[in-house]
């Protein structure tokens, strides 16, 4: 074993102590950072990404806040966030209801990008995923108070597919529809132009984030129809069904069902029956018409 | 002022022109720089688009910021072509000439902490907080480690030098606030605390540049009549005492340390003129003249 010098003792404790300073106060501001960075990946449900953007995580491992993507936006749709904002500094969004995005068939947003934080293989604006659409508020659309507004479903870019008018009784009046603005997600972009130009105070339509507009089956779940018409026929074997009892309003009968409530006790022959039958949960106004 | 200012002496005997030569040059640039940068947010004249992270000139010259490439790398993102590009370009550059030329020629915060620097020594305010100058090492780890692990460009959360970079052409919203403080701190905390201590932009330059062949000289050090006033104007001062004072100890008169960000303050303020530009090669032990023989 080497004698050490009280000198060289001295210089070891010292090299120590200012290791373990430099360690913990770099370690401190590492903690904030990495708690900030944390944070930031938060985005706001209201802050949508360019057309072509990665996930979210993704995105701000790619993204060099160049901001080019801002600079080639012809609509001033895009603006990089400020310190202060809710978004990770630097990095480029837009706020459907200020500036929504125009969709430009040449998406020079992405082409404008440096780097794969806006992904480069997609070249048709109509397949971006920028958010989906929501009809957030059924209490204040006008639609479903009953009037014809329409104003989202006319204005969206990829009418008839992204938006459609679906046709449903208005159960107030008794005797008017109602045409209910309804967003199919593969068809949506998110471009915002819907929650841009809804009449409302406050859109009743708004932009969000995939994964926070979209529920998800379990993934062994299969829908029984569309199975079977991928397989051509029924998945199972329809002679072996269990024809359950129906239960029906006090006072009707529904031949060639099984009801004990009905008082039939014997299930009857399956046949329609050759007279139409009245259901009374139709709505009057309805029923009396041919 | 009873203190003598420094480079008084060189202005009295080089002019005052020639007493700040490179200083105005190094203003300039960086002001036509930003000048460049703002003519297309203000006037619609695109010469360049985007910031220092990663610009596009005249739709042809791709340059980006290297430290942030990295850091987006380890992350587990590589940029595309024009990014990439960018990268080499920028790489080349500052491997010929001197990494911290990034520093002191282009970064918009070395005006700041240059104003501060000046503020100090015309305030006269002494003590300094004093931490190790590789401190900045250290947090550059941080931030290509924590890059790593996060999966973000980690720096750019908080980096004042790009804050304010495009703050200036993207919308200013309260980054000034972290310009100031970053004024404030090397005003009344620390001397040449950011820079000089701190950033790990600079501390990645330093690296980068370590071994350029562009360098600052001190080929004249035995006409230095040990006046101080480099020592005083230098933002990295520990960069000069080998090269100008190592004569007896067998060291060249090149300043070879990394974190010399060629600024060429020095070259100003000597009246003996005993700094200039070089290349590391020429680097002799000796600079003294070579002694005639003695003959009888």
């Amino acid at each position: 074993m080497k004698a050490s010098t009280p000198k060289s003792n001295a210089a070891r404790r010292q090299f120590l102590f200012d290791s373990a300073r430099m360690a913990c106060g770099v370690g401190m501001l590492g903690l904030g950072l990495g708690l900030y960075a944390k944070q930031s990946k938060a985005l706001p449900a209201l802050a949508l990404r360019p057309p072509g953007a990665l996930a979210e995580d993704d995105f701000l491992g790619a993204c060099i806040r160049c901001g080019l993507c801002v600079r080639d936006c012809p609509y001033d749709t895009l603006v990089l966030a400020k310190p202060e904002d809710p978004v990770a500094t630097g990095t480029p969004y837009f706020t459907a209801r200020q500036i929504p995005c125009e969709m430009c068939e040449d998406i020079p947003c992405i082409k404008a990008c440096p780097t794969g934080a806006l992904d480069h293989s997609l070249t048709d604006i109509n397949k971006a995923k920028m958010g989906i659409a929501v009809l957030i508020d059924h209490e204040t659309c006008l639609n479903f108070l009953g009037l014809r507004c329409d104003v989202c479903y006319r204005e969206c870019p990829v009418i008839d597919k992204a938006i459609t008018l679906v046709h449903q009784s208005n159960q107030r009046t008794g005797r008017h529809a109602m045409l209910l603005p309804t967003v199919h997600s593969e068809h949506c972009t998110g471009c915002g132009i819907c929650e841009k130009k809804c009449v409302l105070e406050e859109a009743a339509i708004r932009v969000l984030p995939p994964p926070l507009a979209q529920g998800k089956l379990g993934s062994h779940y299969r829908i029984g129809w569309e199975e079977q018409k991928k397989a051509g026929r029924s998945l199972i074997d329809e002679s072996q069904m269990i024809d359950l009892p129906d239960r029906m309003p006090e006072g009707v009968t529904l031949p060639g069902h099984y009801d004990p409530a009905s008082g039939m006790t014997e299930p009857a022959p399956r046949d329609l029956p050759s007279e139409p039958i009245a259901i009374p949960s139709q709505p009057p106004g309805l029923g009396d018409q041919p | 002022m009873s203190r003598k200012r420094i480079g008084a002496e060189a202005v009295a005997e080089k002019g005052w022109l020639a007493a700040h030569r490179w200083l105005i040059l190094r203003r300039l640039t960086q002001l036509g720089i930003l000048a460049l940068f703002l003519l297309g947010p203000l006037a619609g004249i695109w010469i360049v688009k985007g910031n220092l992270n990663y610009s596009y000139t005249l739709d042809f010259l791709p340059l980006t910021d290297p430290f942030i490439a990295l850091q987006s790398a380890l992350a587990g993102h590589l940029p595309e072509t024009l990014g990439i590009v960018g990268v080499v370009i920028v790489t080349l550059f500052y491997l010929l000439f001197g990494g911290r030329l990034y520093c002191s020629w282009l970064c918009p915060i070395n005006m700041v902490t240059d104003a501060a620097g000046w503020l100090r020594r015309r305030l006269g305010i002494k003590g300094s907080a004093h931490i190790s100058r590789s401190t900045r090492y250290w947090i550059l780890g941080v931030a290509l480690l924590g890059s790593a692990l996060l999966g973000d460009v980690l720096w750019e959360l908080v980096n004042p030098v790009s804050m304010l970079h495009r703050g200036l052409f993207f919308g200013m919203g309260v980054a000034w606030t972290v310009v100031l403080v970053v004024f404030l701190f090397d005003l009344f905390v620390m001397n040449r605390g950011w820079c000089g201590h701190l950033c790990p932009v600079g501390a990645f330059y330093s690296l980068l540049g370590h071994w350029s062949p562009v360098r600052i000289a001190a080929p004249a050090r035995q006409a230095c009549n040990d006046c101080m006033d480099c020592f005083e104007v230098c933002p990295e001062p520990q960069v000069i005492r080998p090269a100008l004072k190592g004569e007896a100890r067998g060291i060249g008169p090149v300043i070879l340390a990394a974190n010399c960000t060629n600024c060429g303050r020095c070259i100003d303020v000597c009246s003996k003129e005993v700094f200039t530009f070089g290349m590391r090669f020429n680097n002799p032990v000796s600079t003294l003249p070579p002694v005639a023989p003695v003959t009888d």
